[in-house]
C-alpha cells in the first residue's frame, strides 16, 4: 500500500463515522440529553480546552504507568508459566479467577485500602485489568516453542539464559504485541473506572463525572471522544513498537 | 583408523504414564573418523532418540557414548545438528542464521572471519546472493541448505542429521544429496544421517545401519563403498541395486514382515 493511503484510509473512515453520527442525530431530531452530535462537541472543547489538557494528561500518564507495570509483571508471570509445567497448572486457575472478578467491584475495596493515594489506586486498577492478556500470550509463546529450536542451541552448549534471550524471547514478541494492543484499551478502561467510580477530582473520568452532575451532555460526549483519541494514539505507539521489534513476523500480502 | 563415534551397549527407556517405554536396547555403533553413517529403521524405533544421545542432550540409562575418545555426558560444541524442520530464526537474515553457532561456541574468529566463513559456506551450497534475505523468502530446499550451513559453520567433528531431507520433494532432495557430497569434500566432519530413504542412504553413506523395531538394536550393518563415485547415476548401477535389495529385505525383517533367514 502507498504511504498516503495508509493515513488516508483510516482518516476517511473517521470522517465517514462522524458524518453518519451527525446525520442520525439530525435525522431523529434527538435532543442533546439523548445524544450530542459532533458539531456540539466543538464548543465543548473550545470552552474547556485547558481542562482537557490537564485531565487528559493525568489520565494518560497513569494509564501508561499502569501499562508498564502490567508489561513487567505480566511478562514475569508469563515466563514462570511458560517454562514450568507445574507452575502453569498451579497459576492458571488463579489468574483466570482473578481476571473474572469485575474490576468495578474491586475499585471501592482498593480505594478503601489505600485511602487518599489517588495516583497509586488508579495505576493499580489499570495494571490489574490489563496484565492478564500479556501473561497468557507470553506463557503460550514460550511453552509452544518447538523443541528443535531449543535443541539447536542446547547442543552447542548454550545456557538457559542464552536460549531465552536468543530464541524464546524474540519468538514470543509477535504474540506479546498482539496482547499489548488489547491491554492498551483495557488499561484505559481501568484508569477511568477508578476516576469515575471513586471520584477524586482528577483525570478525564472526573471531567466526565462533572459533566454528568451539571447535565452538560456535550461535555460528556466530548470526554468519551477524547478518551477514544488517547486510546488510538497509544494503540498506534504500540503498533510502531511492534514494527520495530517484531516487524519480521509480518508477511507480505499477496 | 580410529573411531570418532563409539556407541557402546546403549540402552534407554522413556518414562511415560504407562510405565517405562524401552526405546533402545544394547545398541552398538562405531563410526570411523571422516565416515558417513546412515541409520535406517522402522518409524518410531528410536532413531531421533539416538541422535539426542550422541549430541549429549540426554544421558542413556545404560551404556556409553564416546566422541573423539571422550565420554559424552553433556552437550558439546564439537557437534552440529540438522533436523527435518530447518528451524531457522525468522527474525534473522540467512547470514545471521548461519552465524548463530559462532555466537555461542567459544572461538577466536574476528567478526570479519566469521562473516567470510558463513558466506563461503552459503556460496558452497548455492545460496550466494541470498545472505540478506529472511527465511520466509526462501523455498523449503533453500531453507534446508541454510540450515546445513548453520550446522557446520563452527567446524564440528560430528554432523548429526535427523531426516534432513524428509520434507522435500524428490528433485529438490536429489539436489541436496549432491550438495551434501560437495560439503563433504570441503569440510572434514564425520556424519550420522537418520533417513527413511534407502536410496539416500546408499548414495550418501559409507555404511548403513539398519535398526530393529522398538526397542531398537543393531540389526544389520551394510558397507557401502560405491567406488568413490558421487554422481547420481551411481544409484542405478548393479552394485547399488544389490545393496538396496539387501537393505530393503532387512527393513522388512525389522518391521516384522519377513523372516530373518530368508534371503
Ligand atoms: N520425550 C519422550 N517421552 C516419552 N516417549 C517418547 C519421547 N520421545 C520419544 N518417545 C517415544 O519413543 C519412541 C521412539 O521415538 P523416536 O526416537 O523419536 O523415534 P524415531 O525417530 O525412530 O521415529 C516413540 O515411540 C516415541 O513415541
Ligand atoms: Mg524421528
Amino acid at each position: 500500500m502507498k504511504h498516503w493511503k495508509k493515513v488516508a484510509t483510516p482518516t476517511l473512515a473517521i470522517i465517514a463515522f462522524l458524518a453518519f453520527w451527525e446525520f442520525i442525530v439530525w435525522f431523529n431530531n434527538w435532543p442533546n440529553y439523548k445524544m450530542a452530535s459532533p458539531s456540539d462537541l466543538i464548543p465543548a472543547y473550545g470552552k474547556y480546552w485547558n481542562l482537557f489538557l490537564i485531565y487528559g494528561w493525568q489520565t494518560l500518564w497513569r494509564t501508561v504507568v499502569g501499562l508498564i507495570v502490567a508489561v513487567i509483571f505480566g511478562t514475569l508471570i508469563g515466563m514462570i508459566m511458560g517454562f514450568s509445567r507445574a507452575m502453569r497448572d498451579a497459576l492458571y486457575p488463579l489468574l483466570v479467577g482473578f481476571n473474572a472478578i469485575p474490576k468495578a467491584t474491586v475499585v471501592p475495596v482498593i480505594a478503601l485500602i489505600f485511602i487518599g493515594q489517588h495516583d497509586f489506586n488508579t495505576i493499580l486498577i489499570a495494571f490489574m485489568i490489563s496484565f492478564f492478556p500479556i501473561s497468557v500470550a507470553v506463557s503460550i509463546g514460550l511453552s509452544t516453542l518447538e523443541p528443535e529450536y531449543r535443541d539447536i542451541l542446547r547442543s552447542l552448549g548454550a545456557s538457559k539464559w542464552t536460549i531465552f534471550w536468543k530464541i524464546a524471547l524474540p519468538k514470543t514478541l509477535p504474540e506479546f504485541f498482539g496482547a499489548l494492543k488489547v491491554s492498551v484499551t483495557l488499561a484505559f478502561i481501568g484508569t477511568n473506572l477508578m476516576e469515575i467510580v471513586e471520584p477524586h477530582g482528577r483525570g478525564l473520568g472526573h471531567l466526565f463525572d462533572s459533566g454528568k452532575i451539571n447535565a452538560d451532555y456535550p461535555l460528556m460526549f466530548a470526554v468519551l471522544i477524547a478518551l477514544a483519541f488517547l486510546g488510538i494514539v497509544l494503540y498506534y505507539i504500540v503498533v510502531a513498537l511492534e514494527k520495530i521489534f517484531a516487524g519480521w513476523a509480518e508477511r507480505p500480502q499477496g | 583408523m580410529t573411531n570418532l563415534i563409539d556407541i557402546k551397549g546403549v540402552t534407554h527407556a522413556y518414562k511415560t504414564e504407562n510405565g517405562p517405554l524401552p526405546v533402545l536396547e544394547n545398541l552398538n555403533i562405531s563410526v570411523p573418523e571422516g565416515d558417513f553413517c546412515a541409520v535406517v529403521g522402522p518409524s518410531g524405533c528410536g532413531k531421533s532418540t539416538l541422535t539426542r544421545l550422541i549430541a549429549g542432550l540426554m544421558k542413556p540409562d545404560e551404556g556409553e557414548v564416546w566422541l573423539h575418545g571422550e565420554r559424552v555426558t553433556s552437550p558439546r560444541s564439537t557437534v552440529g545438528m540438522a533436523f527435518q524442520n530447518p528451524v531457522l530464526l525468522e527474525w534473522r537474515t540467512i547470514l545471521d542464521n548461519v552465524l548463530l553457532p559462532l555466537e555461542i561456541v567459544p572461538n577466536s574468529m574476528s567478526k570479519r572471519q566469521k562473516q567470510d566463513r558463513a558466506r563461503d559456506l552459503l556460496a558452497l551450497v548455492g545460496l550466494e546472493g541470498f545472505e540478506d534475505k529472511r527465511p520466509s523468502e526462501l523455498s523449503g530446499g533453500m531453507r534446508q541448505r541454510a540450515s546445513l550451513c548453520r550446522s557446520i559453520v563452527h567446524k564440528p567433528d560430528v554432523l548429526i542429521m535427523d531426516e534432513p531431507f524428509g520434507a522435500l520433494d524428490a528433485f529438490t532432495r536429489e539436489d541436496l544429496w549432491q550438495t551434501m557430497h560437495r560439503l563433504r569434500a570441503e569440510e572434514p566432519f564425520t556424519g550420522v544421517l537418520i533417513t527413511h530413504d534407502l536410496r539416500e542412504s546408499v548414495y550418501l553413506a559409507d555404511e548403513v545401519i539398519v535398526l530393529s523395531g522398538r526397542p531398537a538394536t543393531t540389526q544389520h550393518v551394510e558397507n557401502v563403498k560405491l567406488s568413490g563415485r558421487t554422481d547420481l547415476e551411481v544409484i542405478y548401477t548393479q552394485e547399488a541395486t544389490d545393496i538396496l535389495h539387501r537393505l530393503r529385505h532387512q527393513i522388512e525383517v525389522a518391521q516384522g514382515r519377513a523372516p530373518e533367514v530368508a534371503q
